[in-house]
């Protein structure tokens, strides 16, 4: 009897392009993006870090709703999300919001979804996305069944879903990724490996050393990144892009990432399972610090043009909160109006009543 | 006119939209090659090809996922689960997601999925095949749940299920599928979602019923003839949404009223019928309304089935309560 284990674990390290100090360490996979694309990249980096900042004071003067921070996984969300085209389908978690904005979702709707009004998950035409889940788990099968779509319609295009540590447990998660492995069909699946499930450590939900090797489950390729890291997450998501669109089939990609955050803005207080001492550890790995050193020894990023982003991002969230504050508070007719095509009798019944009632 | 059972009436539907929609899809366990575990989609794969006809792997809820999936591509699909016990897998897929979808994207995506499925007792099934649980699924806004109980209305019925833009759960009683054959027509036809249907006329009790128990209504109806009561049976043929107006009409005609269903008391969807009935037509009534159902008990082991289904001797002495009322 040959013990397996440690030889698969081991097939699954650790891809990193650039370190911690902003240095080059994988020279071959450097990802081929003009000086133009890496300060779009920084740009919209530094941007939801902003954003991010934002939300968490907007929803602690509740002025926004529902919100999980996002801070620290820049890199993880936003690098992944530029190695998209538009033409591509996000399926995104709760804590992808991020994605959804830079995919086309306006930022106002954003805080809208927030704030709990339909009209934040209403997605502009073209904008391929589906608001976020709250069912962990539930966006894995449904990507699967995004990508076979666009596999029988001959589609150059990919399902793109995302998920964190503690959805690896989930049933639909390896549902989803051994539906797609069956119908070989362009899917990227992403796990946002942040080490805790709110308060659950990461060794609690698996024994498996690497959330990646849960490829191997599914017969589909996997690959474990350093989620700190814009060109590592870039390069591989290209890759998989690429791959999956020739007919390759899907992948599952882990991003090693952290939020400085808490879980959500609902009270959780991660000073209660997490210490100072792994939060310092993880911002020294911060994706703004590394990318901004790169891009600065480059010379294609100053101190100049970052303050430019942040105050355009500040400009823009007032603006966008303004228009959510303002936009038409939502009725219950318009709740019963949006349940079908065609109304059944009892809502038809329960429409009149509320026509009545909204009208005195 | 065609002779056809009820599975070959749903064969039928099927053929007959995937044929008209190149949109329309049909996948689940075993539904390709094989044609089916009861032969519904026998010939399908065959006549459509593999990309319309296909075999999943064996996993209800992403069964579930990918029907939502590829109804945001744009097709119109009609998965099957083997047996509707094996709903509790895929509760999220369909209640939390597809049942959802127009509300939570405010009209901006839609899920026109069929999700056809078996279920019914009277055949000696193995543990959780049988049970109904229409109940559930009918408590769920966002969804429609169609049960027939005639091969002429499940052709019908189905393909307007398929048609509709909105998720339909589409229920198959097991012992309907080949006890009997009705008159089909060949071309396609539709039966509006919603709308009940009087199966047998009569002036002095109304029999509310779906699935197998229409037929149980029927058999109870024509020996309670003899006994000189004249009982109408409704075969509600949708059990969300009801007809309303159907059910209404028929009580204010016959002052008395008898609900029927497979399914234990604390189950299905004989509660709504009645405490409806009660708020739109008390003053017509001369006797409360009652039900007949299963007992509260998990689904009967197969060899006490016959003691534990409703049957139309239950019927029979629930009519002669609310006419002696």
């Amino acid at each position: 009897m040959k013990h397996v284990l440690e030889e698969i674990e081991n097939k699954f390290e650790v891809f990193q392009v650039l370190n911690q100090d902003g240095e080059i360490v994988n020279k071959e996979n450097v990802p081929d993006l003009s000086d133009d694309e890496l300060k779009e990249l920084m740009t919209r980096m530094v941007y939801t870090r902003v954003l991010d900042q934002r939300s968490i004071a907007l929803n602690r003067q509740g002025r926004l709703g529902f919100y999980a921070p996002t801070a620290g996984q820049e890199a993880s969300q936003i690098a992944s999300h530029f190695a998209l085209e538009k033409q591509d389908f996000i399926l995104p978690g709760y804590r992808d919001v991020p994605q959804l904005i830079w995919h086309g979702l306006p930022l106002y709707q954003a805080f809208l979804f927030s704030k709990g009004h339909f009209h934040g998950n209403q997605m502009p035409e073209g904008v391929n996305a589906l608001s976020p889940q709250i069912i962990i788990g539930a966006q894995y099968v449904q990507a699967a069944g995004v990508a076979l779509g666009m596999k029988l319609r001959g589609k150059d295009a990919v399902a793109v879903t995302y998920t964190g540590d503690g959805g690896t447990s989930q049933g639909d998660f390896y549902e989803g990724i051994n539906f797609a492995g069956a119908y070989n069909a362009p899917a990227i699946f992403f796990i946002q490996n942040n080490y805790f499930a709110i308060s659950v450590p990461v060794e609690k939900q698996t024994a498996a050393k690497t959330l990646a090797q849960k490829a191997v489950a599914a017969g589909i390729e996997g690959y474990q990144v350093d989620g700190m890291d814009p060109l590592a997450v870039y390069a591989v998501t290209e890759h998989a892009r690429k791959r999956a669109i020739n007919g390759g089939g899907p992948t599952l990609i882990e991003t090693l990432t952290y939020r400085y955050g808490p879980h959500t803005m609902a009270g959780d207080d991660p000073t209660r399972y997490r210490t100072k001492d792994l939060d310092s550890e993880w911002e020294k790995r911060d994706p703004l610090v590394r990318f901004r050193t790169y891009l600065e020894n480059k010379n294609v990023w100053s101190e100049e043009q970052e303050n430019e982003v942040i105050e355009r991002a500040k400009e823009d969230i007032k603006e966008a909160i303004k228009k959510a504050d303002a936009y038409p508070k939502q009725k219950v007719t318009e709740l019963i109006e949006n349940m079908y095509e065609n109304l059944p009798y009892n809502l038809e019944e329960q429409l009149k009543e509320y026509r009545e009632r909204e009208s005195n | 006119m065609a002779q056809m059972t009820m599975i070959q009436a749903i064969t039928d539907a099927m053929r007959n939209e995937l044929k008209k929609d190149e949109n329309v899809l049909v996948f689940g366990e075993d539904v390709g090659q094989n044609g089916g575990v009861f032969r519904a989609t026998e010939g399908l794969q065959k006549e459509f090809g593999e990309d319309r006809v296909f075999d999943t792997p064996l996993a209800e809820s992403a069964i579930g996922g990918l029907a939502i999936g590829l109804a945001l591509e744009g097709y119109r699909p009609v998965p099957e689960i083997q047996f509707f016990g094996f709903l509790y897998e895929v509760m999220d897929s369909i209640s939390g997601q597809m049942a959802r979808m127009r509300y939570r994207t405010g009209n901006t995506f839609t899920s026109p999925i069929t999700v056809r499925s078996p279920f019914g007792g009277g055949v000696q099934t193995p543990e959780l095949h049988a049970d109904s649980l229409e109940g559930l699924m009918a408590q769920q806004p966002g969804l429609k749940v169609v049960i027939p109980s005639t091969p002429y209305d499940a052709k019908g019925l189905l393909i307007s299920a398929i048609r509709d833009n909105d998720p339909v759960i589409f229920l198959e009683h097991m012992k309907l599928y080949r006890s009997f054959r009705g008159e089909v027509p060949e071309e396609e036809y539709t039966i509006e979602i919603g709308k009940a249907d009087i199966k047998r006329e009569g002036k002095d009790v109304t029999l509310i019923a779906y699935g197998a128990m229409v037929h149980a209504c029927l058999k109870a109806a024509s020996e309670l003839e003899k006994d000189g009561i004249d009982a109408e049976v409704i075969d509600l043929r949708t059990v969300s949404p009801l007809d309303i107006d159907t059910i209404i009409a028929s009580v204010e005609k016959t002052n008395r009223a008898v609900v029927v269903q497979e399914a234990q008391r604390q189950a299905g969807i004989a509660a709504t019928v009645a405490a409806e009935i009660q708020e739109r037509a008390i003053l017509h009534l001369e006797a409360p309304v009652l039900r007949v159902t299963a007992p509260d008990t998990v689904y009967s082991f197969a060899a006490v089935e016959d003691a534990w289904l409703p049957d139309h001797k239950d019927i029979i002495e629930k009519v002669a309560a609310v006419m002696n009322f």
